[in-house]
C-alpha cells in the first residue's frame, strides 16, 4: 500500500498539473477572443466581397463555353491538391485528430479513383503525421495558424495554389478546414478551392437586393477583366477565412480541453486526499490499537 | 444635392474609414476619380495610391491604399483593399526601410520577368506611396 508521504507527493503533483492546465486554458482564453475579433473584423470585407462579385458573376452570366480559366472544371482529374490547415501545437483534444482523420479519409477517397494527390500543409500537426506516413507533401507553412497573421499570408498561398492549377500541375484544389461552429463544436469542413465553385453568397448579406432598383455598374475595366481580377482574390479570401476560423477552432478547442483537465484534476486530488485521510486514520487506530494492546498486556 | 455621401474602407483586418464625405477621389486602374453624391453605379480596380476625400467638415483627408477596388453605389463609396491606412497611422520608418530594402533588390535582379523583381518593384511603389500620402516622400 501506498505510505502517506507517497500520497502526499501525488497530491503535490496534481495540484502543480492543475496549475498549468489552468493557466494555458486562461491563455487560450484570451487568444481565443482575439482570433474571433480578427473574424468579426474580416467579416464585413467578406461580405462586401462576395457581394460584389456575385452581382459581377450575374452580370456576365454563365457562359459555359467562355468560362474563365479559374471558374472552368477539368474534364479530367488526375491530380488534387489538398490545403490542410491543422494547429502547430498538441494539447488541444481532439483538434488535430479531428482533421487529420478527415484528410485521411478524404485523400482515400480521392486515391480510391485513382487520382493523385497532394498536400500543401500549414500547421506542424497535419505535416508531421502525413510526412511519417510518406504523403506527397507539396510545401508546409508553420507558424501560421494560432498565430498572428496577416491577408498576405492568404496572398502568398492562394497565389501558389493558383499558379499551380493554371499551370496544369493539378486540376483540383480543395481546402480542409475546422469550422468555428460554436464553443463546443469545431467540426473539420472541406471546400472546394479551385476551380472556382458557383460564386456563392455569404449567409445573410443579400437584404441589399430588395433596396430597390440598383442600375448596372459602370466597370472600369470591362466586366470581363474585373472579374479576371477579382477572382484570385476569392480564392485569398477563402484561404484566409479559413486560416482564421482554423485559429479560432484550435483556441476553443485547447480552452475547453485544459478545462476538462483542470477539473479532473480538481476530482482526483478529492479523491486523492480521501485516500489520504483513510490511510491517515488508518495509522492512527493502529498505533491505538498497539498501545492499548500493550496496556492490557501489562495488565494481565 | 442629391443626399449625402458615405465612404467606406475595408480591409481584411478592419475597417479603416466609415464616415461621411464630401467628395472622393480615388486612384483608379484608368487613371484618378472623383465621386461626388448622386453618382452613378461603378465598379472599378485602384491603383496602390492615395484616395482623398473631405469629411462633413471640408477637411482634406489622405488615406493610402492598396491593391484593391472601388464600389461606388446608392452613394456609397466603398473601398475594398488589401492594406488601407490613414495618414496619421502610417509608420514612415517602416515605408522608408522598405523603400530602400525594395530599391536595393531592383538593383541585385537583373531579369525584368523574375518574380522576386515583380515583387520588390510592387514593394517599392507601395512604399513611395505611403510616403507620399505621409507627405514626406
Amino acid at each position: 500500500m501506498a505510505t502517506l508521504k507517497d500520497i502526499q507527493r501525488k497530491i503535490g503533483a496534481v495540484k502543480k498539473t492543475q496549475k498549468i492546465t489552468k493557466a494555458m486554458n486562461m491563455v487560450a482564453a484570451s487568444k481565443l477572443r482575439g482570433a474571433q475579433e480578427k473574424m468579426e473584423a474580416f467579416r464585413p470585407y467578406a461580405n462586401k466581397f462576395a457581394e460584389v462579385l456575385g452581382s459581377l458573376a450575374e452580370r456576365i452570366g454563365a457562359d459555359e463555353e467562355h468560362l474563365p480559366p479559374l471558374l472552368a472544371p477539368r474534364e479530367e482529374i488526375k491530380t488534387v491538391d489538398l490545403l490542410l490547415m491543422t494547429s502547430d501545437r498538441g494539447l488541444c483534444g481532439s483538434f488535430n485528430s479531428n482533421l487529420i482523420a478527415k484528410a485521411e479519409g478524404f485523400l482515400k477517397e480521392k486515391g480510391g479513383e485513382g487520382v493523385e494527390t497532394r498536400l500543401i500543409c500549414m500547421g506542424r500537426k497535419g505535416r508531421d503525421y502525413f510526412r511519417r506516413r510518406k504523403y506527397n507533401i507539396l510545401s508546409d507553412h508553420i507558424g501560421i495558424v494560432g498565430a498572428r497573421f496577416g491577408f498576405n499570408v492568404a496572398v502568398t498561398t492562394g497565389q501558389g495554389l493558383i499558379d499551380s492549377f493554371l499551370g496544369g500541375e493539378t486540376d483540383e484544389v480543395h481546402m480542409l478546414f475546422s469550422e468555428f461552429v460554436s464553443m463546443a463544436r469545431q467540426t473539420p469542413t472541406v471546400q472546394q478551392l479551385l476551380p472556382i465553385a458557383a460564386v456563392e453568397q455569404v449567409e445573410g448579406t443579400q437584404e441589399a437586393e430588395d433596396v430597390g432598383y440598383v442600375p448596372e455598374h459602370i466597370c472600369e475595366p470591362p466586366a470581363e477583366e474585373l472579374m479576371a481580377e477579382l477572382l484570385p482574390k476569392q480564392v485569398y479570401v477563402q484561404v484566409f477565412s479559413g486560416l482564421l476560423e482554423t485559429s479560432t477552432s484550435e483556441h476553443a478547442a485547447r480552452m475547453a480541453a485544459m478545462d476538462n483537465a483542470t477539473s479532473n484534476c480538481k476530482e482526483m486530488i478529492t479523491s486523492l486526499t480521501l485516500v489520504y485521510n483513510k490511510a491517515r486514520q488508518a495509522a492512527i487506530t493502529a498505533e491505538l490499537m498497539d498501545i492499548v494492546g500493550g496496556a492490557e498486556a501489562l495488565k494481565g | 444635392m442629391a443626399g449625402k455621401l458615405m465612404l467606406e474602407v475595408v480591409t481584411p483586418d478592419k475597417s479603416v474609414v466609415s464616415e461621411e464625405a464630401q467628395i472622393v477621389v480615388a486612384p483608379g486602374e484608368y487613371g484618378e476619380f472623383g465621386v461626388l453624391p448622386g453618382h452613378t453605379t461603378f465598379l472599378t480596380t485602384l491603383k496602390t495610391g492615395m484616395l482623398r476625400y473631405n469629411d462633413e467638415g471640408g477637411n482634406e483627408r489622405l488615406v493610402f491604399v492598396n491593391g484593391g477596388f472601388a464600389e461606388v453605389m446608392l452613394n456609397t463609396v466603398t473601398v475594398l483593399a488589401e492594406s488601407a491606412e490613414r495618414r496619421r497611422d502610417i509608420d514612415i520608418e517602416r515605408a522608408r526601410v522598405a523603400m530602400k530594402r525594395a530599391e536595393e533588390r531592383l538593383a541585385e535582379a537583373t531579369k525584368r520577368e523574375d518574380v522576386d523583381f515583380q515583387r520588390a518593384q510592387a514593394a517599392l511603389q507601395r512604399a513611395i506611396a505611403r510616403l507620399k500620402v505621409a507627405g514626406t516622400g
